[in-house]
């Protein structure tokens, strides 16, 4: 096929698209954000106001529903695009805000910036995004649509440019592309930054010609949504980039693997997939060319292991999702036995930009070894939580201190874990270490899909690697004994150590067993299961010390070794919020009047600490668990 | 868990609605799983070892599938479902004291159902809105920021709804019989 019929083709696909669009935005429009962390926090109940108060006043506004902005703070959240004002964005929307947004802004002509985040363009009256300092430190491509197209509308990305790429590469040979790719020196997004290229060469060098591509979409990392996010609001980009990598390789088939727990990137996607079918975008010959490709969606069912290659190939085939052994790699012996190439949901995604824009441009952003963006979802104890995308090289202080805009309430910042339970925690001296897929190593943490964890003063070391083993303790496949039998161990002396139990040998038994299991398992959950334990072991070693020698929790967090006490002194006796907080009725008024916790019946759930009103302030947290001896009692 | 009054010939039905005419391989065991589990709301015994029969694997092998992904369940589902998340940020929150709230007013565990089939109790691991921890999705409601009294606060409001329910199903009924 020409090249000049391949460019009228799309011509006429785009023009019809930027038509639909542009109609749309001769109208004032509300963009309402309901990827599932919006919809959580109420989104939908928003989107339902706007529509009835514009219909009960009569005005001709369409509401939209878009994807992840990433200002998951502010959530619910939505955009007003009125012509002759600059687009607004507006946070922690509630039915009364709705009600005066309406009223004032689409019914008449106060955008009420005093309610506004920022704009989306610039203007002359009111700072954007970008004028903040996380705006500075961000660089949106993954997530440069997020949030601003509708992303169950092919058109709205088709308007963006979208799908143009694959017209580029079309009109160019196969081989071109991946070289395009190799050039780039694109490190695969799932954590462990293997280089795509080189994957998928060993993939066309392995010949024959049945050949799959294979998205990874497992996000199984408690605490990690930027798989998710990217699905429900740009589909098309991760289609996109699989088609691409299917005309690289010359395969005909490819799936997504998408978590059964995402229901609503499922649909997104599957309606994605059937928009595009239509648009002879997917299916047998791709915008009339000889090449052709389908995809489909596979829901995984929830099984952390299946993250690793070998153990998603086994899900898909049926089976139990094991590890196995490679070689062979899956390029040369994947899916059903056959070629395969499988990347994460973000990898794909950086592949239509980088044929648009080329290699070079792509070498240009983040650091030589580790070209363009990192993705995190920026969560615990920082201001602004939310998707975010910096590029490689920026630093973990500038990531939570300015992208992130701090710890709330002064808190102090004790640690920030990256990689979920595959990574580790990194201290405050670690902050000025760069993100990158390297350096991170380096420090004993891993990039991992990019769950980025800030905690402060109140958070307990030991509890926290002890969340972690739970966690891979229970997601382990059973298949290496180390990992079976000895992630078990690990969890079980964690969890003695929370309790206060231990000797002088514990924590050297500890980071014996956690090298061990490192280095017993087969596959990189087991490998990289103890990071959690050995990186606080490096860096919070006081910590651990304290539990075991003194019985004590600095943090006080572990509930074996906290008590709850009221201080006499600060106890008012006509309060009685304490009393009716407790859910266990431990606590009651003594004779004296003053209230008192019953120790045996206390289960330690701090809610009374919560509810004691601030001006007594009354209630204290012990460790170790120890009623102080009761001071004299206060003479008249 | 007992099977109810008709559930068995629910079940069969089901099953071979789900298998359909065509010939199935291992390949297709997990969707048919995951269709199985829609219809349902969970795997029953039963289930299993006539989907066992219908792909020709041993039954142990659909066990196996069963309960080696997170997604499957074995007990149905009680007519109120609570999750609690137990993602990194809300368990920093304190989540599993949320967690240990509900078990003890729904006097279950976590995985389990209640005898009267009214809760399930479950914990998940990232709902993703892990700004508004802790977090716990009651029946589709998302609650953010829970504190074992907002536990309270939600177990009276379901405990409340059965109650009407169980009301206007007795009324309905005394209204038949005077009929």
């Amino acid at each position: 096929m020409k090249k000049e019929e391949l460019h009228e083709l799309y011509k006429k696909l785009k023009d019809d698209a930027e038509h639909k669009v542009r109609l749309g935005e001769e109208k004032p429009r509300v963009l309402v954000g309901t990827a599932t962390c919006g919809v959580a926090a109420g989104a939908l109940k928003i989107r339902d106001d706007f529509q009835r108060e514009i219909e009960s006043k009569g005005l001709d506004v369409d509401v939209v529903e878009v994807g992840c902005m990433g200002h998951c703070y502010a959530e619910p959240l939505a955009v007003i695009a009125k012509p002759g004002y600059p687009p607004v964005c507006y946070g922690y929307l509630d039915d009364g805000l709705v009600h005066r947004l309406v009223e004032d802004f689409l019914g008449g002509d106060d955008p009420s910036y005093e309610y506004a985040l920022a704009a989306l363009e610039r203007n002359d009256v009111f700072p954007t995004f970008e004028d903040f300092p996380r705006g500075i430190y961000e660089q949106k491509l993954i997530l440069e649509n997020c949030g601003f197209i509708d992303a169950r509308n092919i058109e709205s990305y088709i308007a963006r440019d979208g799908y143009s790429a694959l017209v580029k590469a079309l009109s160019e040979k196969p081989g071109w592309v991946l070289d395009e790719v190799k050039n780039a020196n694109l490190r695969g997004r799932g954590g462990a930054g293997f280089p795509a290229g080189i994957k998928w060469e060993a993939c066309i060098k392995a010949g024959g010609s049945e050949k799959y591509v294979i998205c990874n979409a497992d996000e199984g990392d408690p605490g990690a949504f930027m798989d998710r996010s990217v699905l429900e609001s740009d589909p098309h980009l991760v289609i996109e980039g699989m088609i691409l990598c299917a005309y690289a390789i010359g395969a005909e088939k490819g799936y997504l693997y998408i978590r059964a727990e995402y229901p609503r990137a499922v649909s997104h996607v599957e309606a994605a997939i059937g928009q595009a079918r239509e648009k002879g975008l997917l299916g047998s010959s791709i915008l009339g060319s000889d090449f052709s490709f389908d995809l489909e969606v596979f829901q995984g069912s929830g099984a952390f292991v299946c993250g690793e290659a070998t153990a998603l190939i086994n899900s898909m085939e049926g089976k139990m999702g094991m590890p196995e052994s490679r070689p062979p790699r899956l390029a040369s012996q994947g899916y059903r036995g056959k070629p395969t190439v499988l990347n994460n949901v973000k990898t794909f995604a950086y592949v239509p930009m980088i044929i648009s824009r080329g290699a070079d441009w792509f070498k240009g952003i983040g650091t030589e070894e580790s070209p363009g963006t990192a993705v995190f979802s920026l969560v615990g104890k920082v201001n602004n939580t939310g998707l975010v995308e910096v590029p490689m090289g920026t630093t973990l202080r500038q990531l939570i201190y300015d992208v992130g805009d701090g710890l709330p309430n002064n808190r102090e910042f004790k640690a920030v874990q990256i990689g979920g339970p595959s990574g580790g925690c990194l201290p405050e001296e670690s902050l000025d270490v760069p993100i990158d897929f390297d350096s991170l190593h380096d420090a004993g943490a891993i990039m991992g899909s990019g769950g980025l964890v800030v905690m402060d003063q109140d958070d307990c070391m030991v509890s926290v690697s002890r969340y972690f083993l739970e966690f891979t303790q229970h997601e382990s496949c059973g298949k290496c004994t180390f990992c079976r039998i000895g992630t078990k161990h690990l969890l079980d002396i964690l969890t003695d150590i929370t309790r206060g139990e231990g000797d002088s040998d514990t924590l050297q038994h500890l980071e014996e067993l956690a090298e061990d299991v490192r280095d017993g398992s087969l596959c990189n959950l087991g490998k990289t299961a103890p990071n959690p334990v050995l990186t606080t072991l490096r860096y919070f070693r006081d910590e651990y010390k304290a539990h075991i020698e003194e019985g004590r929790c600095p943090a006080l967090v572990c509930r074996d070794l906290i008590l709850y006490y009221i201080e006499p002194p600060k106890c008012s006796k006509l309060c009685n919020v304490c009393v009716g907080s407790c859910p266990t009725e431990a606590i009651f008024t003594r004779e004296d009047g003053l209230k008192e916790i019953d120790q045996e019946k206390c289960v330690k759930c701090d809610n009374c600490l919560k509810a004691c009103p601030p001006e007594y302030n009354a209630i204290v947290k012990l460790s170790p668990p120890v009623l102080p001896p009761e001071k004299e009692k206060k003479t008249k | 868990m007992q099977l109810l009054e008709g559930e068995k010939e629910k079940i069969l039905a089901c099953v071979d609605e789900v298998l359909g005419s065509s010939s199935k391989k291992q390949e297709d065991l997990i969707p048919i799983l995951q269709k199985v589990q829609a219809k349902l709301g969970y795997l029953p015994g039963l289930a299993m070892e006539k989907i066992a029969q219908g792909v020709a694997v041993p039954a142990a092998d659909v066990y196996a599938l069963a309960t080696f992904y997170n997604q499957f369940r074995l007990n149905p589902p009680g007519k109120h479902q609570v999750k609690v998340c137990l993602g990194t940020a809300c368990y920093m929150v304190g989540g599993d004291i949320t967690l240990e709230s509900f078990e003890r007013r729904m006097e279950i565990k976590e995985g389990e159902t209640s005898p009267d089939r009214l809760y399930s109790l479950e914990r998940v691991a990232c709902v993703g809105c892990c700004t508004m921890a802790p977090v716990v999705v009651v029946d589709e409601e998302v609650e953010g920021k829970v504190t074992p009294t907002r536990v309270d606060g939600i177990m009276l409001a379901l405990q409340e709804e059965n109650r009407k329910n169980e009301n206007e199903k007795m009324s309905g009924q005394e209204a038949g019989e005077a009929e």
